[in-house]
């Protein structure tokens, strides 16, 4: 329930009165103040600056160090007021919560330090409003990359017990690590550059013989190139095999942009040399060659320039492809028109529409070859309306582009769009988790309000061990805990379902009542859980607490308390549920009332009363704690899941 | 070419003229209603100066204008009823507050009817209670307007409930309603017959001191 909205709570208890009338049961007593305080202002000192409020503003959050009695921690008797030693501008972000539910983040603080009070005011980030989020989020995540790259910087001391993979592996990735590294790289690259050279100065007119027309090198000194070639398709080789014998991954490795380029750079050689000398192949082995143009681009683990440009190129895939698709438009709208306006014109170039293509281009991007040029009139005017509309189709998209890349370059980042959005679904859904917490919270108090209520008829009747006299007021101590705002707030709700004679309950069990209301013969499947009544020993291993308020209407008359079966097995749980009803609350007390006649033959070390809650689809946080506590109720959010006994 | 791909787009954007809507805005939330002052709400209630500070406090800080609207009414009262849906009962609540029928609720009105409810004698209660019954407020409460309240009550409950809401359930609660309350059978409940019989049972007459200590 939202701060300022609990302001509201008087008026609408008033208004439950219009349910008086309409409603046939009685209603349940309301939570009564203790000490009703007047509001009074408390003065909160931080590090000199002093800030005054309302009590109830900072109660408002009671999870909070502020609202929660830690604060009195930092009380100072001789001036009767709270002291914080900390920084007194981020505290006005953090009173400011207090008063108006938001959290802002001022964009001039550091966010390191911003975080560090949040922690200690025991503030979660992740309530700051949707105003300040973006940015909070932004210098957070450049604050961890910075954070990561100092670490990376020194992480290069070698950590001891590496395997050989894992050395060799390192030495492929960062050149840095060792001298080996930094030779074998440098090979590397001038292997490639050599190859890049051997495969341009292949296809020269080298001198020739008087009487011979000019070939080119590569058929002249055919042996020498194809040594170069093979030895740099062996370094190749072997540096791709031992780059797949070194990776953590082999299959992602595979898969990897570089490792596919080094393949193919590769391929056409081991092509070459299995397919035969064949006339009709060689046509195609000749393609294949061009393939080892592609060898360039194994620059590209030298160069972190040209890997940014890939990336960039990626990013901005929409831009480019909105810059192809306006171009083809435009190219077509205007090689059609050019092509009717020259049909009529002797000797034409313009034969066809695909024909007047290549003249559109040329004259779109300005590059004006002048091998298509319009003759009649129209074709010029046409023709200047191309050229000047080329300018503006191609000037737009290519700003963008350019900032992508300078953006990118400069913070030389990793995909982080992506992981950005992986954080906002989760931090959506841990808001929504905390809305609905509060739906759950009233279901899970109105467990524990009920189980007081059977503590306190029980008490009189029913002498038991000393141990359920401390743990019951522990248990009275802790549903004190949840603040009085809440206490109301759940009587109001209380008072609903009296009105209405109906309950609310979680959307599991009113599948299962659904269920239920099909099936109709049950009575003692489980006897022994039926004639528990709530009275149940903790000694049950799996601390489980499970709930009754009746019987079953139609059991036998629940006389006999029988030991507690352990042998209730989960896939039971179902059936079992099942079984316990919650019927209208007016019964439950006389119910409760019959047990006195019991036997108790409990066979646990600590009798107790334990409240069981069905499971219910929060967040399951289960409270292992000792046999004398409820589940923690101060966290109102975390209900307790448990399976059936 | 330019030309060309403006006519195209000129063509399929809608004109929409949102200059005037803002100006519309910015007047509507200039208009502030500040209430009477402190001395005279004190005479006219059966609060005490404290109380109506701190009700002020709450209510300017969720309506900084001075004003609640029916919007903002029933998202206020929803955040209480995370369940169900209490915008009906919300909206049958503010005509019930807006005595004036101004279509807005002021400072002045929403002390007053809390004033009644949570300070006012049984009878006042009773009859604010009517009120909020008789929708039409021609003086009776038939069964058409009682369904109608009987089932915006229970559509704040919610779908998830035990037992599973029954669709006639609110039907019969309004039968048991008139059974209770109708004492000469003529279909209809007049404010006579309805503080006769509220008086009679024992506990209505409880649960209306339920909230005596709210603020």
């Amino acid at each position: 329930m939202a701060a300022g909205v609990a302001a509201w709570l008087p008026f609408a208890r008033a208004a439950a009165i219009g349910w008086m009338p309409v409603a046939n049961l009685p209603m349940p007593v309301a939570p009564t103040e203790k000490n009703k305080r007047q509001d009074e202002l408390i003065v909160l000192n931080v590090s000199g600056r002093r800030f005054q409020t309302w009590r109830n503003t900072l109660d408002r959050y009671p999870d909070t160090l502020l609202g929660s009695s830690e604060k009195e921690f930092f009380y100072n008797e001789d001036t009767k007021e709270y002291f914080f030693d900390r920084d007194p501008d981020v505290f006005r972000s953090v009173l400011n919560f207090y008063r108006t539910g938001k959290l802002h983040y001022p964009r001039y603080e550091c966010i390191s330090s911003y975080d560090e009070e949040l922690a200690f005011f025991g503030i979660v980030p992740e309530i700051i409003g949707d105003c300040c989020y973006e940015e909070y989020k932004d210098r957070k995540r450049e604050n961890a990359e910075r954070l990561m790259d100092d670490q990376e910087d020194n992480k290069d001391a070698k950590l001891p017990n590496m395997t050989f993979r894992e050395t060799m592996w390192r030495a492929f990735e960062n050149p840095h690590t060792s001298t080996m590294a930094l030779v074998f790289y440098y090979v590397t690259g001038f292997f490639i550059a050599v190859s890049v050279i051997t495969n341009v100065v292949e296809t020269v007119p080298c001198g020739s013989a008087p009487n011979m027309k000019e070939v080119p090198c590569g058929e002249r000194y055919t042996v020498a190139f194809f040594c170069m070639d093979t030895a740099c398709v062996m370094i190749f080789t072997v540096e791709y095999l031992m780059r797949l014998f070194a990776a953590p991954n082999r299959y992602r490795f595979m898969r990897s942009v570089m490792s596919i380029i080094d393949v193919v750079a590769i391929l056409p050689y081991y092509i070459g040399l299995v397919m035969t000398d064949n006339e009709d192949v060689s046509g195609a082995f000749v393609t294949l060659r061009v393939f080892r143009v592609f060898r360039i681009f194994k620059f590209s683990r030298h160069s972190q320039g040209l890997r940014i440009l890939g990336y960039t190129l990626k990013s901005c895939a929409s831009e480019l492809g909105f810059l192809l698709f306006s171009l083809t438009m435009a190219i077509i709208i205007f090689a059609t028109v050019m092509f009717y306006a020259e049909k009529g014109s002797t000797s034409s170039k313009f034969t066809s529409i695909p024909a007047s293509f290549w003249y559109t281009i040329v004259t779109m991007t300005t590059l004006g070859y002048g091998d298509m040029v319009p003759k009649t009139i129209a074709g010029k005017i046409f023709g200047s309306i191309c050229s000047l509309s080329g300018v503006l189709v191609i000037a737009l998209p290519v700003p963008v582009i350019v900032s992508n890349f300078s953006r990118i370059y400069h913070q030389n980042q990793r995909a982080d769009k992506r992981r950005a959005q992986k954080v906002q679904k989760a931090r959506l859904a841990r808001i929504r988790l905390s809305k609905t917490g509060s739906s759950s919270a009233f279901l899970h108090s109105k467990r524990n309000g009920l189980f007081n209520e059977a503590l306190e008829l029980t008490q009189l009747p029913y002498k038991m061990n000393l141990s359920d006299q401390g743990s019951t007021e522990d248990e009275k101590r802790l549903s004190k805990s949840t603040s009085l705002i809440e206490s109301q707030h759940h009587h109001l709700l209380h008072c609903l379902e009296k009105t209405t004679n109906h309950e609310f309950v979680d959307e599991q069990y009113y599948q299962q009542s659904y269920l239920e209301a099909g099936l109709q013969n049950y009575p003692s499947r489980s006897p022994s859980l039926s004639s528990q009544d709530g009275v149940t020993g903790s000694c049950c291993t799996r601390r489980s607490k499970k709930q009754h308020h009746t019987p079953l209407p139609n059991a036998t008359a629940p006389a006999h308390m029988q030991p507690l079966k352990h042998t209730h097995t989960h896939p039971q749980g179902l059936q079992e549920l099942s079984t316990i009803h919650i019927q209208p609350l007016s019964t439950s007390r006389s119910s409760l009332n019959m047990r006195v006649d019991e036997p108790a033959p409990l066979n646990c070390q600590s009798s107790q009363i334990t409240t069981a809650i069905i499971s219910i689809p929060t967040p399951p946080v289960t409270t292992p704690e000792g046999d004398a506590h409820l589940p923690a109720a101060p966290t109102l959010q975390n209900v307790v899941k448990v399976s059936a006994l | 070419m330019g030309l060309v791909m403006g006519t195209f787009s000129l063509q399929s954007k809608p004109v929409t003229y949102h200059k005037d809507k803002a100006d519309d805005d910015l007047e509507m939330t200039i208009v502030c209603h500040r209430p009477e002052g402190l001395d005279q709400l004190e005479a006219q209630t059966n609060f005490n100066k404290r109380e109506l500070q701190v009700l002020y406090r709450g209510f300017k800080n969720e309506c900084p204008s001075g004003v609640v609207n029916e919007e903002t009414f029933k998202q206020i009262y929803s955040q209480f009823f995370p369940h169900g849906d209490a915008s009906t009962y919300a909206h049958y609540l503010f005509n019930a507050f807006d005595t004036g029928n101004t279509g807005s609720i002021k400072f002045e009105d929403f002390v007053t009817a809390l004033s009644i409810l949570l300070r006012g004698s049984v009878t006042e209660k009773l009859q604010w209670t009517f009120n909020l019954y008789d929708i039409n407020r021609d003086g009776y409460i038939n069964k058409e307007e009682m369904t109608d309240i009987v089932r915006a009550i229970y559509d704040m409950m919610g779908k998830y409930t035990y037992p599973v809401l029954k669709t006639d359930a609110p039907k019969q609660h309004v039968d048991a309603f008139f059974q209770k309350m109708d004492k000469n059978r003529d279909g209809v409940v007049t404010l006579d017959e309805f503080l006769f019989s509220c008086q009679e049972d024992e506990n209505i007459m409880r649960s209306l001191q339920l909230f005596e200590n709210v603020i």
